[in-house]
């Protein structure tokens, strides 16, 4: 266990480091520095401001100050908001993202797992075949497209919910059920074929004839069952949800860490799509291991080894 | 009525006979075909997706109108005779300019898809059929790579790169092939123990017989079905980064691109929104819903 852990935990290092790396040479490869775009600034300013942001230096000694920023977590300044950090900005928008992100989160695996416990009990009669229209169509109809639709319908036509911002309840709705469509379809195909396996199994029929009702066998015995490898895809789930938070956040005007990337991209803000960059891979990466430890945890039958690879 | 022996007579058996093959034998993919056939909403996805190629090649071709003319006279009409979906904020068709989007879509989900495969097999094909500390280190690789979220590698790329529909295929398959590299290698794990492999090799056959006569063809089956769940993927991908702004450039349409821009003027034009987003979305279910028939196909005991 604790081999494989630190095994583990070495190539998610590695793994980080690449991304870092990856990142510092393609940004650097980028023609033209941030201040080419400013036509009339002369010599000795824009050596100025190169040195500001150490940009004279050579290639190698940038990326050792890089890598020894992203060590003391020091991501730099931002090119375009000259007076924020890339942490400040993390800082600013990571929580309004963690909060939206999490709303969806849970909406999609409680939705997810309800739909699917429905449609695998009541297999092949119409709330089978309902839930698996809705899971297909959450599964086709993009995030950014069923944004713009909740918006236009929700909240331009009917006007029920707040059309955009972010200042209250009301305001985390739309973005969160618009967030959550995909993953929780997702999740609703996987728990139905989960649970119709785990019903056809003999410990079922024992339940059964043990004279146990039919909830107590659901909750008890199908569902713990059936939820497992639904604990798996948490990980990307949550890559996912934060990916999808780039547009969601945009269409919906919410000042997030998502917005806040997307903007950088269009802005060609370097430092801050370097910054941002790192920050969700550590983030995706963490979850996905945590999401593995998790899953040993929850079920005692699989054992964490190295020659647990299929 | 006494029975004699003259009431019987013996029928002649023979057994060669018994063994004659009556009907056709039908092959894997036969099969495949027969199962598929018979699974509607599959087979109407296939007919749509077909129909959708067919016009995306023609419909350019033959309209009177383009996707770049501007027509500032005539901008943001709604759906009308000559202009079947409206125009937009420049008075281009935006009907024409739909079908432009669809090829670029195509383009970008079915080369994705190829690319993906070709690496894919290599990959996966050699680590799963040379084993031992070939496949640990190619795997090892394809794992750290896997471990670095997709869509942010994409938007990296898309960054520093020239924009363009190749630039997206190169973004969109610099690590999407490892899913399929690892249901390769699986498959050729699996194959591999098996006797028929064993029985090849007994009778001479060497590596390159052995992956592209006998481990390959067997395990097409995995690999189409992850094939036809690609495009949409493919799909998907390019509309999103169109949409945050790093797909293809103006005045080249893409069904992200026209959503983008519907979306900005979707409270008095809302049909600029309505038409790519229904096509993005009719094209992406049709894609699924014929990747989940085919996987039933392959393999109805997957079927649930």
């Amino acid at each position: 266990m604790i081999r494989y852990l630190g095994k583990r935990i070495f190539f998610m290092f590695l793994s980080l480091f690449l991304i870092v790396t990856a990142t510092f040479f393609i940004m650097k490869a980028v023609p033209g520095g941030p201040f080419t775009s400013e036509k009339n600034v002369p010599d000795e300013i824009r050596a100025a401001l190169e040195a500001k942001y150490k940009l004279n230096l050579p290639l190698h000694e940038q990326y050792l100050d890089y890598l020894k920023g992203i060590i003391t977590w020091d991501l730099g300044p931002s090119f375009t908001e000259k007076s924020s950090t890339v942490n400040d900005m993390i800082k600013r928008g990571f929580p309004v993202s963690a909060h939206l992100g999490a709303q969806a989160l849970l909406l999609a695996v409680f939705g997810g797992i309800t739909l699917g416990v429905i449609a695998a009990l009541k297999h092949n009669k119409w709330q089978d075949y309902t839930a698996m229209v809705i899971a297909v169509l959450g599964l086709s109809v993009p995030g950014f497209i069923l944004a713009s639709f909740y918006q236009y319908f929700f909240a331009i036509k009917w006007g029920w919910f707040p059309i955009a911002k972010w200042e209250g309840f009301e305001y985390t709705i739309l973005p969160s059920l618009a967030l959550s469509a995909m993953p929780m379809a997702f999740i609703a195909r996987l728990t139905r074929s989960n649970m119709l396996e785990v019903l056809s199994q003999d410990y079922i029929k024992t339940a059964k004839a043990k004279g146990l009702n039919t909830f107590t066998i659901t909750v008890k015995h199908a569902i713990r069952n059936a939820l497992l490898p639904v604990i798996t895809y948490l990980g990307p789930l949550v890559a996912n949800i934060l990916t999808g938070a780039f547009v969601i956040e945009r269409i919906f005007g919410v000042p997030g860490l998502g917005r806040e990337f997307v903007l950088s991209i269009t802005n060609r803000d370097y430092t801050v799509i370097m910054g941002t960059t790192v920050f969700y891979s550590i983030i995706l990466v963490a979850a996905v291991l945590l999401v593995d430890i998790a899953y040993t945890l929850v079920d005692p039958r699989i054992k964490l080894s190295d020659t647990g690879r299929e | 009525m006494q029975l004699t022996k003259e009431h019987f007579e013996p029928i002649s058996v023979d057994l060669r006979q018994a063994e004659e093959i009556k009907r056709p034998s039908l092959s894997f993919w036969a099969d495949v075909w027969r199962r598929l056939k018979m699974n509607k909403v599959a087979m109407a996805s296939l007919i749509f997706i077909l129909l959708l190629v067919a016009c995306a090649i023609f419909i350019p071709i033959f309209s009177s109108h383009d996707y770049y003319t501007t027509n500032l006279a005539g901008k943001n009409k709604p759906p009308s005779a000559e202009h079947w979906f409206g125009t937009d904020d420049l008075g281009r068709d935006v009907f024409v300019r739909v079908w432009y989007g669809a090829r670029i879509s195509l383009e970008v989900g079915f080369a994705a898809a190829l690319i993906d495969l070709i690496i894919g097999m290599i990959w996966g094909g050699i680590a799963g059929f040379y084993g031992g500390k070939v496949d640990e280190i190619m795997m090892r690789i394809a794992d750290i790579l896997y471990a670095i979220p997709y869509l942010l590698v994409v938007i990296l790329l898309m960054v520093v790169m020239e924009q363009g529909v190749v630039t997206i295929i190169i973004a969109l398959t610099i690590t999407g092939w490892i899913g399929m590299a690892r249901i390769v290698r699986g498959q050729i794990l699996q194959l591999k123990a098996q006797e028929f492999v064993l029985a090849a090799r007994s009778l001479g056959a060497d590596n390159n017989r052995l992956i592209f006569k006998h481990l390959i063809p067997n395990a097409l089956g995995p690999i189409i079905v992850t094939l036809s769940l690609t495009v949409p993927t493919a799909i998907f991908t390019e509309s999103f980064l169109s949409f945050i702004g790093l797909g293809v450039s103006a005045p080249v349409a893409s069904w992200g691109t026209m959503s983008a821009e519907g979306l900005a003027a979707m409270k008095y034009y809302p049909w600029r929104l309505m038409f790519p987003a229904l096509f993005i979305s009719v094209t992406m279910l049709a894609f699924n819903l014929f990747g989940d028939g085919l996987r039933d196909a392959v393999d109805p005991r997957l079927r649930k």
